[in-house]
C-alpha cells in the first residue's frame, strides 16, 4: 500500500509485515516476555518494598540504616546502569559454579528481573511509606479508645484506609515497572521493544514495527489504569480520598 | 573475586569530563543533554498544561491526548520513534544528541504539563477572579498573577522531575550518544572491568541526584517559611509528583 506524502516523506506502508513471515509470533512472544518480566519483577519489587519499609521502622539502628541506604542508593541511580551492573558486572564476581548455572539458565532474563525488582523495590517502599505516614497516629488511638483491640483496629480501620491510600500510587509505580521493563532490550532480553526492533531490522519497516510496539504498550497501560480506576471508584470513601494524580515514570 | 580500581583512576577524566559534562570530541554529555531538555520541556509543558486547563474542547482534548499518550509509552519507544522519524522528515541524519534532545523534550513535556497543571490549580480561584475584576486580560492574569505563584509552588516537583530526567538521559546511550553510561560502556568494553565501572558511575549518578534532592528539600523549607515542610511533602504527593 503505497502512501506518499505523509509528513512530506516518501514511505511505503506495508502493515502486513506485522503478521506475515512469523513476525506476528515474534510480537506475541515479545508481549509474553514483557508480561513475565513485569509480573516477576512486580512481585519481587513488592516484597522488597514491604521489607525495606518494615526495616525502616525496627528499633535497631543498623538495620534502619541498611534500609535507608538501599532505598536512597538504588532509586537514585538510573535503571539502565543497574541493568548493566547486574548483567555485565555481577556475574564475573560470582563463584565459577554460580556463573555456569546462570549461563545455562538465561542470564539476560534473570539479570533483568533482579535489576527491575531491586530498583522498583526501592521506589515501591517509598510509596508504601508515604501511604503509612499519611495515616495519623490519632486514628489508631481513637479506634482503641472506642473499644477495639489493636488487631481489630488494624483490620477494620487502619488497613482499609491505608490500602485505599496506597493503591493509586502503587498502580502508577506498577505501570512504571511495566514501561521500564522495555530497558531489558539493552541486555538482550527478547521482550516487546526488542521484538519490534527485530521486525524493523528484518523488514526495514520501522513505522509499522514501532506503531505495533507503541500501541501494545499503550493498550496495556491504559487498560490497567482503567481497571484500577474502577477499583478505586468502587472502594472509595466519600470525602476521604481524593483521586491522586499519577507520579512520574 | 578481585577488584581493580585502577581502571577508574585511569579513566575518570573521560568519564566525568566527556561523559557527565559533555566536553570532548564525542559531543553528547549527560548534563549537556539534561539541562536544555528540562528548560525546553518545561516551556512546552507550560503550553500543554495551559491547553489542558482550557475549557475549549478543541484545545483541551488534544492536550489530554498528548499527556495520556506519552505517559502510556516507554521512553525507549519514543527515542526509537524520533531516531526513525527525524531522518524521514528532514531527509538527513541528525547527530544522536539532537535526536535525544528532541525525544526528551517531547516526552518530558507530558509529565511537566501535569506538574504545571497541578501548580496552576494550586493558586486559589479567587486570585483569578480578583485579577479579572481588576481589568486584566486572560494573558495578563496568567503572566502576572497566576504563573508567578504557580511556578513557586511547582519548584519542588520540578526539581524532582529534573532528577527523573537526569536519570532518564542514560537512555540516550541506547542510540549511541556519548553520555556517562555510554562512556562507562566504552571503557568497560576495553578494560573488561564492568563491575567496578558500573558501580563507579552508579555512585556518580547518585551524588548528582542525591544532592539535587537535598537542594529541593532545602528550597522547600526556604521558600515557604509559613508552611511546615512535612505538610508540603504531603501536598506534593497529593498532586502526584511523588519523590523520584
Amino acid at each position: 500500500m503505497p502512501l506518499a506524502g505523509f509528513l512530506g516523506m516518501q514511505y511505503d506502508f506495508q502493515w502486513s509485515v506485522l503478521w506475515t513471515g512469523g513476525h506476528g509470533e515474534w510480537l506475541i512472544q515479545g508481549i509474553w516476555t514483557t508480561i513475565q518480566l513485569s509480573v516477576l519483577g512486580w512481585i519481587l519489587a513488592g516484597l522488597l518494598g514491604i521489607l525495606a519499609g518494615a526495616l525502616r521502622t525496627v528499633p535497631f539502628a543498623p538495620l534502619r540504616a541498611l534500609a535507608v541506604f538501599y532505598v536512597e542508593f538504588f532509586r537514585n541511580v538510573p535503571l539502565l546502569v543497574w541493568l548493566f551492573f547486574w548483567y555485565f558486572g555481577v556475574p564475573q564476581m560470582l563463584p565459577r559454579a554460580a556463573q555456569d548455572w546462570l549461563n545455562n539458565h538465561g542470564p539476560e532474563f534473570w539479570s533483568a528481573v533482579v535489576g527491575l525488582s531491586v530498583y522498583h523495590g526501592a521506589r515501591m517502599s517509598e510509596v508504601i511509606r508515604a501511604g503509612i505516614q499519611s495515616i495519623p497516629k490519632t486514628l489508631l488511638e481513637a479506634s482503641v479508645a472506642t473499644g477495639l483491640s489493636v488487631a481489630q483496629a488494624y483490620r477494620l480501620i487502619i488497613l482499609p484506609i491505608a490500602l485505599r491510600l496506597i493503591v493509586p500510587p502503587a498502580t502508577n509505580e506498577s505501570l512504571n515497572l511495566l514501561k521500564n521493563s522495555s530497558l531489558a532490550l539493552t541486555i538482550g532480553v527478547a521482550e516487546l521493544t526488542f521484538m519490534s526492533r527485530q521486525i524493523e531490522t528484518y523488514t526495514a519497516k520501522a513505522f509499522e514495527a514501532l506503531t505495533a510496539g507503541t500501541l501494545i504498550y499503550l493498550a496495556m497501560c491504559v487498560g490497567i489504569s482503567a481497571i484500577m480506576g474502577q477499583v478505586e471508584r468502587h472502594f472509595r470513601i466519600p470525602g476521604l480520598i481524593v483521586r491522586a494524580g499519577r507520579a512520574e515514570h | 573475586m578481585s577488584f581493580d580500581w585502577g581502571t577508574i583512576a585511569n579513566n575518570w577524566q573521560f568519564l566525568i569530563v566527556q561523559g557527565l559534562l559533555g566536553f570532548g570530541a564525542f559531543g553528547g554529555g549527560t548534563l549537556r543533554l539534561a539541562i536544555p531538555a528540562i528548560v525546553l520541556g518545561f516551556l512546552l509543558g507550560i503550553v500543554i498544561g495551559l491547553c489542558r486547563l482550557s475549557s475549549r474542547g478543541w484545545v483541551h482534548y488534544p492536550a489530554v491526548f498528548y499527556v495520556e499518550f506519552f505517559r502510556g509509552v516507554p521512553l525507549v519507544m519514543v527515542i526509537f520513534w524520533f531516531w526513525f522519524l527525524i531522518p524521514q522528515i528532514t531527509g538527513q541524519r541528525l547527530p544522536e544528541y539532537s535526536v535525544a534532545l528532541t525525544a526528551f523534550v517531547v516526552f518530558e513535556a507530558a509529565y511537566l504539563a501535569e506538574i504545571v497543571r497541578a501548580g496552576i490549580q494550586s493558586v486559589p480561584r479567587g486570585q483569578v477572579e480578583a485579577a479579572t475584576a481588576g481589568g486584566l486580560s486572560y494573558g495578563q492574569t496568567m503572566l502576572y498573577v497566576v504563573l508567578p505563584q504557580a511556578i513557586r509552588n511547582m519548584i519542588p516537583s520540578l526539581i524532582t522531575q529534573f532528577i527523573v530526567l537526569f536519570k532518564d538521559t542514560s537512555l540516550a546511550s541506547i542510540i549511541g550518544m556519548m553520555d556517562l553510561t555510554k562512556a562507562a560502556q566504552t571503557v568497560s568494553q576495553r578494560e573488561i572491568r564492568p563491575f567496578e565501572m558500573y558501580l563507579f558511575i552508579a555512585v556518580v549518578y547518585w551524588i548528582c541526584t542525591y544532592s539535587m534532592s537535598r537542594l529541593s528539600q532545602w528550597l522547600e523549607v526556604k521558600m515557604s517559611p509559613e508552611r511546615a515542610p512535612t505538610k508540603r511533602v504531603a501536598l506534593r504527593q497529593a498532586t502526584g509528583a511523588a519523590s523520584a
